[in-house]
């Protein structure tokens, strides 16, 4: 078998807090192939960013390591490129000033100026916002600076792009626009992508592979789930695929069942039958009620309901 | 009809600076100021009468005004005697250049005593170069110190024990510092100058210094994240990420600052006989007339006024540099 491009073994990440010692990821193993499109899916605060940043070299795991074309990865570098959450654009630069930064950057030795501001060109055209280039991240849209932000980190020409949560704080139709657009670009560049989403829609859409990470502390690999849906995809047609729903359930089975009890889930589901001193009831309900809140809910509508129409 | 629609010309130009201000509110911008001022200036011309000094009675608003006239007026003659004194030292060149073409000539320049406009700029002078000076100090060291934790702990102390420090306290240490160190012939500088301006500095500085440090180590985690992602050099960072990231802290900073400088600049010159606004109000003090505590008065109002002025300079530079504006 061949070397993987991209390869975590062994991760663990532990922080000092002032509580002492906090186990984030418990022995994370990895491996990821070159033009790979993969997602990290997890409840909130199991350790996903922790994981991206790893990668990106911007923490540095306790244990463990990661090994990039067969090289180790221990500081930050523009060939791990990254898009933040919340964009993360220089407010004071334009547009076009804020892609400069990087290509200017990367590229100072290799780039005459003219190819320079050429490639600039090019990759705001690539997200659709040359019409913008001139504008501050201020005077834009959300899902347009999203859009720049993901502009930069391709103009990069980065090996690996890791995104955090990249449409997190977007509407649900711009966000679309968004995934479309990635996924166009990912196809034509045959970029290596990390990407860390709370959407499950999202991950099957776009994703070679899902990653399901456990709950922290100490979270880890739960499973993994390869998506065989032929490409280019398209949401519409995809949404009444057979194969597409049983992926898409797969994963909401993983977050939504094995998963959903944050902490010791065995306790929490024994809840209800096993006797418990005073104080422990009021524990065990709302560590229940949180992730399934809404099934609970539906159910005592429906024996609401039930008794109205015994009546 | 028509003339209730004719624009009235200031109203325009407040409009157009403060545009969400409506007509109502308009007008209260401008007659409740001026109420206010008029209230005071009542409220003085009651109480001055009552206030009897060695010098005579405290001056009401009438009396300080006419003083302010004759400043101005013994500022302008003062001129016009200087530009006699010039012509006739000119006159006299010539007529000794065309005697003898060989004959070395002098200019002198005029002997007057400075009028109360002259301290004021040479007040202005100082205090922008003091100013300038803490600037040039506390900015860099200010970035050095919100970049690296270690150096912040470090300087913390000591910055903290010298913060707090007296122009007064400081006074007598510049003045022997200068004297012994600044030794020239040609001095560029009058030895007075150097002496206030580094107490300026000195007593300035601070906000400045810390506002910089604080406004650079509150740079967005993001945007240095990106920077080490790109792995900019340690210049083009503090350049293109973490400078204006902190100008709005730093220009918040250089104003408290600058409203120090111009207030310990006054103390200074009143206690070293540095030449400037400080000393004139020393000198009527010394001087003791009749008219003294009115042309203190013109000078305190004059302070007032510069301090208010130099305050409104610095916003406007802000709102050109800083991009949150
Ligand atoms: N610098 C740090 N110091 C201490 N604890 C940290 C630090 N960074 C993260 N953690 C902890 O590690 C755990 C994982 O954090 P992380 O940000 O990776 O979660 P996440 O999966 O990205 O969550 P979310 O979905 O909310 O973004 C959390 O419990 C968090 O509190
Ligand atoms: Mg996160």
């Amino acid at each position: 078998m061949s070397k993987p491009h991209l390869e975590l073994t062994g991760v663990s990440m532990s922080f000092d807090t002032p509580q002492g010692s906090f186990q984030a990821l418990d022995t994370i193993n990895l491996k990821i192939a070159k033009g790979e499109f993969v997602s990290l899916i997890g409840h909130s605060g199991c350790g996903k960013s922790t994981v991206l940043n790893i990668v990106a070299g911007l923490l540095q795991a306790s244990k463990g390591g990661c090994i990039l074309d067969g090289q180790e990865v221990n500081s930050p570098g523009p060939e791990r490129a990254v898009v933040f959450q919340h964009h993360a654009l220089m407010p004071w630069l334009t547009v076009y000033e804020n892609v400069e930064l990087a290509v200017k950057q990367v590229f100072r030795k290799t780039m005459s100026k003219q190819e320079r501001r050429d490639w600039i060109q090019h990759n705001l055209e690539l997200v659709n916002m040359a019409h913008a280039a001139h504008k501050r991240p201020g005077e834009i849209s959300g899902g347009m600076a999203q859009r720049v932000g993901i502009a930069r980190a391709l103009s990069m020409r980065p090996r690996v792009l890791l995104m955090d949560e990249p449409f997190g704080a977007l509407d649900a139709l711009t966000r679309a626009h968004l995934q479309d657009a990635l996924m166009n670009i990912q196809q034509d560049l045959n970029s290596t992508v990390i990407m860390i989403t709370h959407d499950v829609d999202e991950a099957v859409l776009l994703s070679d592979r899902i990653v399901m990470m456990t709950n922290g502390p100490a979270a880890t690999v739960g499973e993994e789930l390869r998506i065989d849906l032929p490409r280019p995809r398209n949401r519409v047609t995809l949404a009444d695929d057979p194969e597409y729903v049983h992926y898409r359930q797969a994963v909401l089975r993983f977050l939504y069942e094995k998963q959903r009890f944050p902490g010791k889930s065995e306790k929490a589901e024994a809840g209800d039958e096993v006797s418990t001193p005073a104080e422990q009831p009021a524990v065990a309900e709302i560590i229940q009620r949180e992730p399934g809140s809404i099934d609970s809910s539906a159910h005592t509508d429906k024996e609401k309901a039930a008794v109205i129409e015994h009546s | 009809m028509s003339t209730l629609t004719t624009p009235n010309p200031l109203m325009q130009l407040l409009r157009r600076r403060y545009p969400d201000i409506t007509g109502k509110s308009l007008l209260q911008s401008i007659t409740l100021p001026a109420l206010g001022i008029a209230v005071f200036l009542v409220l003085w011309h009651l109480v001055a009468p009552q206030i009897d000094t060695s010098l005579g009675q405290f001056p009401t608003p009438a009396n300080v005004w006419e003083q302010a006239g004759q400043l101005w007026d013994e500022h302008e003659s003062e001129q016009a005697r200087a530009a006699k004194f010039m012509d006739m030292q000119e006159a006299r060149n010539a007529r000794i250049l065309a005697e003898n073409p060989e004959a070395e000539t002098r200019m002198r320049s005029y002997p007057g005593a400075p009028t109360f406009i002259d301290q004021i700029g040479t007040s202005l002078v100082t205090v922008l170069a003091g100013f300038l000076l803490a600037t040039a100090i506390a900015v860099p060291l200010g970035i050095l110190i919100g970049l690296n934790r270690y150096f912040a702990a470090a300087t913390n102390p000591i910055i903290q024990i010298l913060k707090p420090v007296s122009p007064l306290a400081w006074l007598p240490l510049v003045t022997m510092v200068v004297s012994a160190t600044y030794v020239s012939d040609d001095p560029m500088f009058e030895k007075a100058f150097i002496t206030s301006m580094i107490t300026v500095t000195l007593c300035s500085l601070w906000p400045t210094l810390i506002n910089t440090a604080t406004g650079v180590s509150q740079v967005n985690p993001d945007l240095v994240n990106v920077s080490k992602v790109l792995q900019l050099p340690f210049w083009t960072h503090a350049r293109k990420v973490v400078l204006p990231g902190a100008v709005p802290m730093i220009f918040t900073g250089l104003r408290v600052s600058l409203g120090i400088a111009w207030m310990v600049l006054i103390a200074a010159e009143m206690l070293a006989q540095n030449p400037g606004l400080g000393k004139f109000v020393w000198d009527e003090f010394q001087n003791g007339s009749s008219a003294s505590l009115s042309r203190i008065m013109v000078a305190v109002i004059t302070i007032g006024l510069i301090g208010y002025l130099l305050d409104r300079v610095m916003l406007l530079i802000q709102r050109k540099v800083a991009w949150d504006e």
